[in-house]
This record gives structure tokens, C-alpha cells and sequence, in this order.
């Protein structure tokens, strides 16, 4: 079954929809990957439950005209309207009274909200025996989603992806250095201002399949797992979209499967699934690897700790250390060092008092440093360098300490 | 109207009145913390808390729903600070991740599980019943006197009055040192107090309200009462103590108004049937929020230059 539905055999809606959930989560992803490098990623939040009153709005006005209330584009276009209402509303609390983002992007996600659910609540009066069915909107629905409304979310989609295409260069700009970018001759307020409409029209789109509750995951998700992989800003907005893309295809084939797995949460938990596998297992910035970093410089700082004490004819307690040594060849278990442990001992006391004297010489202060305590001075010295530390190190005749 | 009122409208509007009070007592605190949006996950996350809970229990036992509540505003406080730690990510996107997830994840709990003998679903845990919540024995004013009547009232009035009065006492107690790390964590940390304990603390004490307002009234107020009552409070002085009375004083209004206007308004505009009384609070907060935004004598930093 699952097979079935991430080939698309499970029928050509159940195709479409997962298409379009796919290009929409590759919009997303992209595009929420300027907010997160902006650190704005909850402004999302805002806007996608901004949407509410619009929906409710529109269903009203086109039942007053005496249309269907249910016409998708007319809902969207409603959403809209009011989503960048409360953007606005959002943007005037920040910059006109001494409120901070956050209390605003709360205060105007929890009222637009409130609001939109007193007119769900008209709604239901006003089409009694009619359910609206505008609840749809909260957690999303592609089950028994029109033809037409598909094929819309995934022209819109596609459209989405490519406006990223087009503006990708000086949004990445702005994100990343606003100031450099305005020094570099970009409109900072206007490529602000394209990012926000890009945003708002992945909610608006997103709406239909994963709803307003969720819509937001999409946004932040993705760009957050890229962040993992990278620390290149148009790599991260690249890997984003395919993480997004990927969480919106695979999540809609899942849902079509069966009627109680509902789109918007399997969308979201798919992502939320590629995102914990990144934060564990991704190279570099992943726990796994920093974990391991963490382990080996231990054992080079155990080893380094044991052949210094082998120099100096100490004997060696910390059993960590005998281990490695053990295991390493340079010492025995009974703690007594191998030929191979005694030369990789003198050779670590040479580079301590080495390092000891390169210490006092300015000249190699950068050199210096760079130097952790495990750093062999070849790596970083000229051999002609080394022989002049040497030489002075014969004059005071030191030993290592 | 008395006998009706006692009966109908009493019960809920006390209700909405004492969630806005406990919730926007720590929204002081949250909001000038920068921390706003913690209510918001802390909201979100309630939805599986509640769902385990009830399969755990197998009842709709307030209370196992509300420990299981409890576990999840913690797990998801938990996982932010984890994500953020380990994933070395900013706070707001940690957030942003950990809560949808979760919130996702109760929301396909609740679709797998067979609750449909129960009333438990999304709608529900969005903008809560408070019309629902009224006071059957009740036949007029005399039955608040009324042992047997009183007996009969909902429990979730005296759960959430316990809350409320949870957050005055925890409020007025630790006020101090509250005070003194929220404005200057530097210096409470010289002083020798524990400030990340004190912001956990506070973190938990906001799930708590939160999960108890949650219980009554849906997360819809909640988040609204932590944000909205503060922030506009925050617009009207510059002395906390005057900002934390403010904001208990546009809560209590916003509760009233709100309750009144989703009731009667309808009625009196001709129609029949009463609109959300929990969307309608938030929408009269967000209303004192947009006036104190436009008129506030302090909606402007001290210092900053005036507009224009």
C-alpha cells in the first residue's frame, strides 16, 4: 500500500495532491530558510493563523452575493487579505510602540484567531444544515479535494518555487548581511517585503493541505534539518527545498493510504523525522559527529598525558590512559613502556619543551596561538625555526616539564 | 434575568475571568522576557498531552487529562531547550520545530484513536466550551448560598480559582527576585540568586495556568491572556507594579466584555444564536491591545525620539 502510494499508483487525485504537497514543501522549505536566517521564523506563525478571519470573511461575503462560499479561490483570496492585514498590524506594534516581535507576532496570531472563530461560529448559524466545512482549513484536508483545487495548489506551487528561483540572489543577501546587502545596492525594504509576499503565499497555498495550525512546521522545519548539512546560506535554501519537498510528498503518499491518517500532521511529522535523524547522525554539526570529536580528542589528550609521564619516568594511574597506551603498542599492562612508547615519549617531551621556548619568542606568536597542547611545532614551524628553538633550549639545557 | 443569569452566564463568565487572570499574571513576566510565544507552544503541546492522557486512563477524568497536560508542556519545554542546546539553533525556530511536531503528533493520536464516544477533538482543545459550562441547580441569586446547589457547580470554576489563586501567591512571593532577573539577570545572579532556576520556574508555573485555563476555556484565550492583557498593561506605565495591575484589570475586562458580547451582542444585532464567547475575548483583548497601542500615555521606550 505504502509502495503504491509514494510510485503514485493510488489514483490520479491522490498523484496530483501529492505533487502538489511536494512543491509546496520545496517552496516552503526555500523560503522559510530567509526567515530562519533572519531570525523571524515564528512571524509565520502570525501570518498563516492570520488567515482564519479572511477565510471566514470570504465565505460570508460570497454567500451574501449569493455565490458558493465554498469557492476556493475566493477563500484563498480572503485569507489573504487579512494575513497581510495582520502582517501589517504585526509590523506597526514592532516599529511604532517599544513592544518586541514576539509579543506582537502573539498578540496578533491569538486575536486574528479568536476572531476568525467567532465567525466560524456566524457561519454555522447563518448555513444551518450546510456545513461549511470551513474547519477543513485548521489541520487541512486532501481527501475529498476537488480536481480543480488540485491542480491549483500545484500551478501554485510550481510558481512559488520559481519566484524563489528568481529572487534567491538578494534575498540570500539580505538574510545573511542586511547591512552589506544595502551597501551592495539592494533594496533591503523592498527584498523584505518580497520575502514576507513569498511567505504569505506558501501559507495561503499551504492552507487546503496542511492547514493553519501546521502550515508554520513547513516553514521552519526544512531550514532548520539544512542547517545541519551546511554552512553554505544557498546550499542550506537548496537542501531546504528538498527536505521540504520530500516531507510534502512522501507525507502526502502516507496520508492518501488511509482515510485516519490526515494529511497536515503526517506532512509535519514526516519533516520532524528528517529533522531528528540530521540533528543526530549529520556530518559536522550533528550530535553524533561532535560527539565522536569530542571522544578522540580525549584519547589524544589521554596519550599525549601517558607518553609525557613515560618521559618522565611516572608512573601512570589514570587507567584510561595505561588503555590506550596498552592498546596503542607503546606500554605494557603492567605500565612499563615499549621501545616504540620510550622514542614516542622523548619525541612528545621534545615538542612540550619546544613549544615551551617558541612560547617566549614573539616572532611566532601566531603560531602560539594556534597551539591546544597536542599540536606537533612541525605542523606550524619551518624546520630552520625549530633548529634555532633547539639551539636555545641546549643553552638553558631545560628538560621537559 | 437573575434566575437565568446565575444559571447560563455566572459560571462562565467567573470562569473566563479567573483563566485571564491566571494566565496573564505570568504573561507579565513572559512578555518582558521576550519569551511571549512560550505560552503559544506551551498551548499547542496541551492537545497530545491530553490525548495521552486520556488512552493512558482510558476515562475523560479531568485530572488524568490534565497530568497528562502537565508531561507534555514539560517534555516540549524539555525538547526546545534540547534542540536548541544540542542543534545549537535559535530559540524561536527551536520552538517552532518542537511544538509542531508535537502538536502533530496529537492530532494523529486523536484521528487513530477511537474517541468519537467521548467529546475530545481538535475544535474542542481550540476554542474550549465556555458556554457549556453552566450551573444546572442554580435557580437565582439564593443558591449561592446554597450548599446543595453549590455542590452541583462545575468543577472546573474551583480548579481554575485554585490556579488563579496558585498564580497571585506564586506572583507575590517570589516577586522580588522575579522582578530583579526579568529587568537584569546580571545583577540578580550577583545578588546570588539562581536565575535560570527562576526563569524554569516561571516556564513551568505559565504550563501551569496554561493547562488549567486550557481545561475551561481553550487555548485560544490562553495564548491571547498571556499576551495580550501584559502587553497593553506594558503600554500604559513603566512601574511593574502598576503594569501587572493594568494588565489583570484589562484582563477581567476583556473576560466580561468578551463573554457579554459573544452572548448578547448577536441578540440585540437580531440574530439568534450566540457566536464563540472564547474568540470573542480574544478579539476584545486584541481590541484594548490596539488602543493602548494608539493612545497609551508610555507606548513609546523612555528615551526614544517622539514620531514625526
Amino acid at each position: 500500500m505504502l509502495i503504491d502510494a509514494v510510485t503514485l499508483q493510488l489514483g490520479y487525485n491522490a498523484t496530483l495532491v501529492a505533487i502538489g504537497a511536494a512543491l509546496l514543501g520545496i517552496a516552503a522549505g526555500a523560503s522559510g530558510t530567509f526567515l530562519f536566517l533572519r531570525k523571524r521564523a515564528l512571524v509565520s506563525d502570525a501570518i498563516s493563523h492570520a488567515t482564519l478571519p479572511g477565510v471566514g470573511l470570504a465565505f460570508l461575503v460570497m454567500t451574501a452575493f449569493g455565490g458558493d462560499g465554498r469557492h476556493l479561490v475566493g477563500l484563498l483570496i480572503g485569507a489573504s487579505l487579512t494575513a497581510a492585514f495582520g502582517l501589517w498590524i504585526m509590523h506597526g506594534l514592532t516599529r511604532h510602540t517599544r513592544l518586541a516581535e514576539d509579543a506582537a507576532i502573539g498578540a496578533v496570531l491569538s486575536v486574528f484567531f479568536g476572531f476568525g472563530v467567532v465567525l466560524l461560529t456566524v457561519i454555522q448559524t447563518v448555513s444551518v444544515g450546510r456545513p461549511a466545512g470551513l474547519e477543513d482549513f485548521l489541520l487541512g484536508a486532501t481527501a475529498g479535494m476537488l480536481y480543480q483545487d488540485a491542480v491549483l495548489i500545484a500551478v501554485a506551487g510550481a510558481l512559488a518555487v520559481l519566484v524563489v528561483w528568481a529572487l534567491c540572489r538578494p534575498m540570500t543577501l539580505v538574510a545573511f548581511d542586511a547591512g552589506f546587502a544595502a551597501a551592495a545596492g539592494v533594496n533591503v525594504r523592498r527584498v523584505d517585503l518580497a520575502m514576507m509576499g513569498l511567505v504569505l503565499a506558501v501559507t495561503i497555498i499551504g492552507l487546503k493541505v496542511v492547514g493553519l495550525v501546521l502550515i508554520v512546521a513547513l516553514l521552519i522545519i526544512p531550514p532548520v534539518t539544512a542547517r545541519f548539512w551546511t554552512n553554505r546560506s544557498d546550499r542550506v535554501v537548496v537542501i531546504a527545498g528538498l527536505f521540504g519537498g520530500l516531507s510534502g510528498f512522501v507525507g502526502a503518499a502516507i496520508s492518501a493510504t488511509a482515510p485516519s491518517l490526515p494529511t497536515g500532521p503526517i506532512i509535519v511529522l514526516t519533516a520532524f523525522v528528517l529533522f531528528a535523524v540530521s540533528m543526530l547522525f549529520a556530518p559536522g554539526r550533528g550530535v553524533l559527529a561532535a560527539w565522536m570529536r569530542h571522544r578522540r580528542q580525549q584519547r589524544r589528550i589521554h596519550l599525549r598525558q601517558g607518553l609525557l609521564a613515560i618521559a618522565q619516568d611516572l608512573p601512570i594511574y589514570e587507567r584510561y590512559t595505561l588503555q590506550l597506551l596498552v592498546r596503542a603498542g607503546l606500554a605494557r599492562a603492567d605500565g612499563v613502556p615499549t621501545e616504540l612508547g620510550r622514542r614516542r615519549a622523548e619525541k612528545a617531551c621534545r615538542d612540550e619543551s619546544r613549544w615551551a621556548v617558541a612560547r617566549r619568542m614573539h616572532s611566532h606568536e601566531s603560531a602560539v596561538s594556534r597551539y591546544d597542547g597536542l599540536l606537533p611545532i612541525e605542523d606550524v614551524l619551518t624546520r630552520d625555526e625549530i633548529r634555532e628553538i633547539d639551539r636555545q633550549i641546549a643553552d638553558v639545557g631545560g628538560e621537559c616539564a | 434575568m437573575g434566575g437565568e443569569f446565575v444559571m447560563l452566564s455566572l459560571v462562565p463568565i467567573l470562569i473566563g475571568v479567573l483563566a485571564a487572570i491566571a494566565c496573564a499574571l505570568p504573561g507579565n513576566f513572559l512578555v518582558l522576557r521576550r519569551q511571549a510565544l512560550i505560552g503559544d507552544a506551551i498551548s499547542h503541546v496541551v492537545l497530545p498531552g491530553i490525548v495521552v492522557g486520556f488512552l493512558l486512563s482510558g476515562t475523560v477524568s479531568s485530572w488524568a487529562m490534565m497530568a497528562g497536560a502537565a508531561g507534555a508542556a514539560v517534555v516540549a519545554v524539555l525538547l526546545i531547550e534540547l534542540i536548541r542546546r544540542l542543534g545549537r539553533i535559535e530559540p524561536g525556530a527551536a520552538m517552532g520545530v518542537a511544538f509542531t511536531a508535537l502538536f502533530a503528533f496529537g492530532v494523529l493520536l486523536l484521528e487513530q484513536s477511537d474517541t468519537s464516544s467521548v467529546h475530545l477533538d481538535v475544535q474542542h482543545a481550540l476554542y474550549g466550551n465556555l458556554e457549556s459550562l453552566i450551573w444546572v441547580e442554580a435557580k437565582g441569586w439564593s443558591s449561592l448560598f446554597d450548599p446543595v446547589a453549590l455542590a452541583g457547580l462545575p468543577p472546573e470554576l474551583p480548579r481554575i480559582a485554585i490556579v488563579a489563586l496558585l498564580m497571585l501567591v506564586f506572583t507575590v512571593l517570589f516577586w522580588r527576585p522575579l522582578k530583579i532577573s526579568t529587568f537584569d539577570e546580571g545583577f540578580a545572579r550577583v545578588l546570588g540568586m539562581r536565575t535560570n532556576l527562576i526563569g524554569f520556574g516561571l516556564v513551568i508555573m505559565a504550563a501551569i495556568a496554561a493547562v488549567a485555563a486550557f481545561d475551561a476555556v481553550g487555548s485560544i484565550i490562553v495564548i491571547a491572556m498571556f499576551i495580550c492583557p501584559p502587553a497593553a498593561a506594558r503600554l500604559m506605565t513603566n512601574r511593574l507594579e502598576a503594569q501587572v495591575l493594568w494588565s489583570v484589570a484589562f484582563a477581567v475586562f476583556s473576560a466580561v466584555m468578551g463573554y457579554v458580547l459573544a452572548g448578547y451582542g448577536p441578540l440585540w444585532l437580531g440574530a439568534d444564536d450566540a457566536v464563540s464567547a472564547a474568540g470573542m475575548i480574544a478579539t476584545v483583548s486584541g481590541l484594548v491591545l490596539a488602543l493602548a497601542a494608539l493612545y497609551g500615555p508610555h507606548r513609546r521606550s523612555s528615551g526614544s525620539p517622539a514620531e514625526g
